[in-house]
């Protein structure tokens, strides 16, 4: 494409990557700087494939559907939680400062194993279908579901684990053990479902306490940074006024 | 990487076995528990309740303490009020003393239950201090502020509430500008106001997000409300807060040669002498 003397010359950025290796004893944490020229409708996450591609091919970060799906590509944009692929470089400063998400093992760069964290926060708080019977019927029709509980339960099932929110967290950066809104969200969603057949008293045993729904202190930076816009705020209220009043 | 303990071939073979086989289906039947501990809930409700129960207080204490500026008679009729003169017939200071009594117990209840979500250690203080700088979200900065102006309460609301205690007959126009002026203690109402203010306003904003109340029905529009308000509620006060301050001090400058002397109404000079009255006005 010809540039006309009315199109504005494409900025040139400067994107500032927290580097570190975790595996090599001789690696320590460094910003490394890489300059690149502003496209149209340019995301991180063509920026850094773009990096990867011409500067440097051992920069690590992580995607996979480049579309805001997978929650893949989590990291700090400037200090802020948020997803590479969703993030317009035209909303950005020319210096942009990138760094993994805390909290999360470091696998190297910007690439961190929020897998790990999730799987763990999923088996405390047991984030699966539990029913009344040790075996499930493979055989038997499944219960119907009124299309606007199905519709609530998918608002919270929209849920990507990014682990944004938990980056975003007050709580969780003071106190590890935190479950975060991505548990309480979770917890929130089992409970609509009417084919988990756990009490109130049994989700208030996985949360009852101040790693759970007590420890949250509302500052909502989760509901803020949260890429799906999912209603947190509302749903750690809701499951603390359940769990709180609990009969 | 965790060590293994390995006995004999068989144990190891088996070792590696479980490692290596597929996780297990996880269980999914109920198993539902026998006893809960509502602690956690209790707590949580109890620095609700009392959080909420000091905040109107303090909103209602600013107003009459900012009686002054409608005049010196009608702060003394204030004054006189919260000792029971209007019930009794004479003035009962004792009153007062309990009535700061049983806010430092609520107080100190709050400050104690509020205390397990504080930072307790210079890792965690600096956690949120690199994550606060770090987000720039308004929320958590609000929540830092809380934490400051908690910690600030806890020490001079102790004292403000020791003197109200021991001393409940020594509030009035004179009384009361006397102890800012020539007892040097406008520091501590000039922290105090600040402190308060923005601890209540924010505080009562929290427990508002806190618990879904009121939500309407777009929770979202309702928090820019609810923010709002906070702000204006914050400022309102506290310039209210500033206005009466300088009331008093100025009461105090004017009076501090005759400090200690109270205040007596003109309408009841003319009973000054009069047996029947008891103690002297403040």
């Amino acid at each position: 494409m010809q540039l006309t003397e009315s199109t504005p010359a494409p900025r040139s950025l400067r994107i500032h990557v927290l580097r570190h290796n975790p595996q090599d004893p001789q690696s320590h944490p460094h910003m490394q700087t890489f300059n690149i020229e502003e496209a149209d409708g340019m995301t991180l996450f063509i920026a850094l494939n773009e990096i990867r591609e011409t500067q440097d091919p051992a920069l690590q970060f992580d995607f996979v559907c480049r579309a805001g799906i997978c929650g893949s590509c989590g990291m700090l944009i400037n200090g802020r939680p948020g997803l590479a692929c969703r993030t317009l470089t035209k909303d950005l400063d020319a210096d942009i400062y990138l760094a993994p998400l805390p909290l999360f093992e470091l696998i190297g760069d910007l690439s961190v194993d929020t897998g790990k964290w999730m799987r763990g926060m999923s088996e405390r708080l047991e984030t699966w279908i539990h029913t009344q019977q040790d075996e499930p019927d493979l055989d038997a029709l499944e219960a119907r579901m009124e299309p606007e509980l199905a519709q609530n339960i998918y608002e919270l099932e929209r849920c990507i684990e990014c682990g944004c929110c938990i980056a975003a967290c007050g709580t969780a950066r003071m106190r590890e053990e935190f479950v975060g809104a991505v548990g309480l969200n979770k917890i929130a969603r089992f409970r609509l479902d009417p084919r988990d057949a756990r009490s109130d008293a049994a989700f208030y045993e996985l949360i009852g306490n101040e790693n759970g729904v007590f420890g949250c202190m509302s500052l909502l930076g989760c509901e803020d940074i949260c890429p799906k816009d999912l209603p947190l705020s509302t749903q750690l209220a809701f499951i603390r006024r359940k769990m709180a009043f609990i009969h | 990487m965790k060590k293994l303990k390995i006995g004999n071939d068989y144990q190891q073979i088996r070792i590696v076995q479980q490692l290596n086989k597929p996780m297990s289906m996880p269980k999914n039947h109920i198993t539902e528990p026998h006893a809960i501990n509502r602690w956690p809930a209790w707590l949580d409700i109890t620095q609700g309740v009392t959080g909420l129960a000091l905040v109107l207080f303090m909103w209602v204490h600013m107003l009459m303490v900012s009686s002054i500026l409608l005049g010196n008679d009608v702060f003394y009729f204030v004054a006189r009020m919260f000792e029971g003169q209007y019930i009794f017939g004479r003035p009962y200071p004792l009153l007062v003393s309990f009535f700061a009594a049983a806010i430092f117990v609520i107080f100190s209840v709050h400050a104690l239950v509020a205390i397990r979500h504080i930072p307790n250690s210079y890792r965690e203080y600096r956690a949120i201090w690199q994550h606060s700088r770090s987000l720039q979200h308004a929320d958590t900065t609000l929540w830092l502020i809380q934490v400051i102006t908690g910690l600030l309460l806890m020490f001079f609301a102790s004292v403000h509430l020791y003197g109200v205690f021991t001393h409940p007959g020594d509030i009035g126009p004179y009384a009361s500008s006397d102890r800012i002026v020539s007892g040097v203690m406008w520091p501590l109402y000039l922290v105090l106001l600040f402190a308060v203010e923005l601890h209540a306003g924010i505080g009562i904003y929290r427990l508002a997000l806190k618990w879904g109340w009121p939500s309407g029905k777009n929770p979202r529009q309702m928090r820019r409300i609810l923010s709002r308000a906070k702000w204006a509620i914050s400022i309102f006060f506290i310039v209210l807060g500033l206005l009466t301050l300088s009331a008093y001090i100025k009461i105090g400058i004017e009076h501090r040669e005759h400090a200690g002397e109270r205040y007596l109404p003109a309408a009841l000079q003319s009973l000054q002498h009069t047996p029947s009255e008891p103690r002297p006005e403040n």
